[in-house]
């Protein structure tokens, strides 16, 4: 087949990604989302595989996630936290990686609190490896999830406005949503306090405000981030209340955005923080399916990842 | 460029397709036990021409699904991901006779793959096979019950059948020699 716009060995990143490569994935998963509608919600496509869920930072919604997600295409499964691991007594990340690919795992799913550790496991191992989160780097299967939920529900990507705000600065999900956003057409705001959501953003190819009533008035989808207490080494606001007072999306705010604007979490919810609680329960809310979904889309990247050999293929090594 | 010759054009496929529903209707006498499921790509559009051909001559609409095989593939890691298309069969299958329906029909992996796959959908009475094109080369005990024709081929040749509904701009099935 030539016709498949997929031949990568690792899912690391979005920036790295084309936008043909992004669609790939989403159309993947749209099949794979039926799956999980059947009675029998298994298919036998990693029958045989041994994957590892390396989660040296805790996590326990994306883990579950993956794991549902493995199970569901045949593979074996072992997890591996960091609170009860060798990690914990002196070794390094390399070594235990050599150590479970010395067990024949074909899959690394790592999320890991430095930026980049995915990558420099794939430069070290044999198996295929998913990014499930590095530091403040990328998230890149909560932003593919995203992207699956806003073309679902909107029929389209290329042309919507959409509005992320919150602790841009700290957040992976941000970074990685940002890339595969702009790359597939929409137009990305980003919002929040000028402490964490800073004008170089631009760079990025979005709009960065600090009003949230300009913010999302034009939106078609309004992204909120979760304050991410455990990334701040500072305090970059002056305190909970003051944000939620002026970055908190209650019913007021709602009220002067295009009825049909929907909004998106990626969770965990601060409820009455980043977003008022009634909100979050409503019709416009994506947050559950947005779960859905993320099964969903990382069956689809275990599945193209499992044929792609990479680069070192195409080059006869 | 590779040699290319017709080997079903238009009207062939049309008198083959006409066989293989008579031959269908006449292996079975309960019309409203059978149900046509087709294999994407080419399988899914023949099935619908089968199923009003059948319903012209049963006078009651034969169902059709659509089954996608490529998660039940046993090739996945030797090879970049196939495209997956959207499986539909809004029917219960068990305990109707489903006639699969492919366009070519080669080495047999693809129909294993579609039996297993059907299996996760309920429990048939019987499965067919029905495929526009067997050009040999089977791996596999597998054996179609409705072929429209039967073409020799040598292994590194490929079959490429097209068709109006997915854009072409006449029926033909081409079999392209390298």
């Amino acid at each position: 087949m030539t016709d498949m716009a997929w031949n990568r060995k690792h899912l690391l990143d979005i920036e790295s990604l084309t936008a043909d490569e992004i669609v790939t994935v989403l159309d993947t998963a749209r099949a794979f989302k039926a799956v999980g509608e059947r009675a029998i919600k298994k298919v036998p496509a990693l029958r045989g595989k041994t994957v590892v869920n390396l989660f040296v930072e805790p996590s326990t919604r994306t883990r579950i996630s993956f794991e549902l997600a493995e199970q569901r295409l045949s593979a074996d499964i072992i997890n591996f936290t960091a609170e009860a691991s060798s990690l914990k007594k002196g070794e390094t990340l390399k070594d235990t990686a050599r150590n479970l690919e010395a067990l024949n795992a074909d899959f690394i799913v790592m999320r890991h609190s430095a930026s980049g550790a995915a990558h420099f496991l794939s430069r070290v191992l044999n198996a295929h490896v998913v990014n499930a989160g590095d530091g403040a780097h990328e998230h890149p299967t909560q932003a593919l999830l995203d992207a699956f939920t806003i073309r679902e529900r909107k029929g389209k990507i290329a042309g919507l406005n959409v509005t992320i705000l919150g602790d841009i600065l700290y957040s992976r999900v941000a970074r990685s949503d940002i890339w595969a956003l702009t790359k597939l057409g929409a137009r990305v705001t980003l919002c929040g306090p000028s402490t964490l959501v800073p004008k170089t953003f631009e760079q990025m190819g979005c709009r960065v405000v600090h009003n949230m009533d300009e913010a999302i008035c034009d939106a078609d989808i309004i992204n909120l981030l979760r304050i991410q207490h455990e990334r701040q080494r500072k305090t970059m606001f002056p305190s909970i209340n003051e944000y939620t007072q002026l970055f908190g999306l209650n019913k007021a705010r709602l009220a002067k955005t295009k009825p049909d604007a929907l909004i998106m979490h990626p969770g965990p919810v601060n409820r009455g923080v980043e977003i008022d609680s009634d909100i979050a329960d409503s019709s416009r809310s994506l947050i559950l399916e947005q779960v859905t979904n993320g099964l969903a889309v990382r069956m689809a990247v275990l599945f193209l990842v499992n044929g792609g050999k990479g680069p070192q293929e195409l080059t006869g090594n | 460029m590779p040699e290319s010759t017709v080997i079903l054009d238009a009207l062939a496929i049309q008198r083959a397709l006409a066989r293989i529903a008579h031959e269908i209707a006449e292996r079975n006498e309960v019309g409203a036990e059978v149900v046509l499921i087709g294999i994407p790509v080419g399988g899914d559009h023949l099935a619908l021409r089968l199923s009003k051909l059948l319903s012209e001559i049963w006078r009651q609409p034969v169902p059709v699904g659509i089954l996608d095989v490529s998660m039940h593939r046993d090739d996945l890691d030797q090879r970049a991901a196939p495209k997956v298309y959207p499986t539909v069969i809004p029917f219960d299958v068990t305990g109707k006779t489903v006639v699969l329906v492919d366009d070519v029909l080669f080495s047999g992996r693809t129909t294993r793959a579609a039996m297993d796959a059907l299996n996760d959908f309920g429990r048939p009475k019987k499965i067919q096979l029905a495929v526009l094109v067997d050009r040999g080369h089977r791996e596999l005990p597998i054996k179609a019950d409705f072929v429209g024709k039967n073409v020799p081929t040598a292994r590194e040749e490929k079959i490429s059948l097209c068709l109006t509904e997915s854009g072409a701009d006449r029926d033909e099935v081409v079999l392209l020699k390298k």
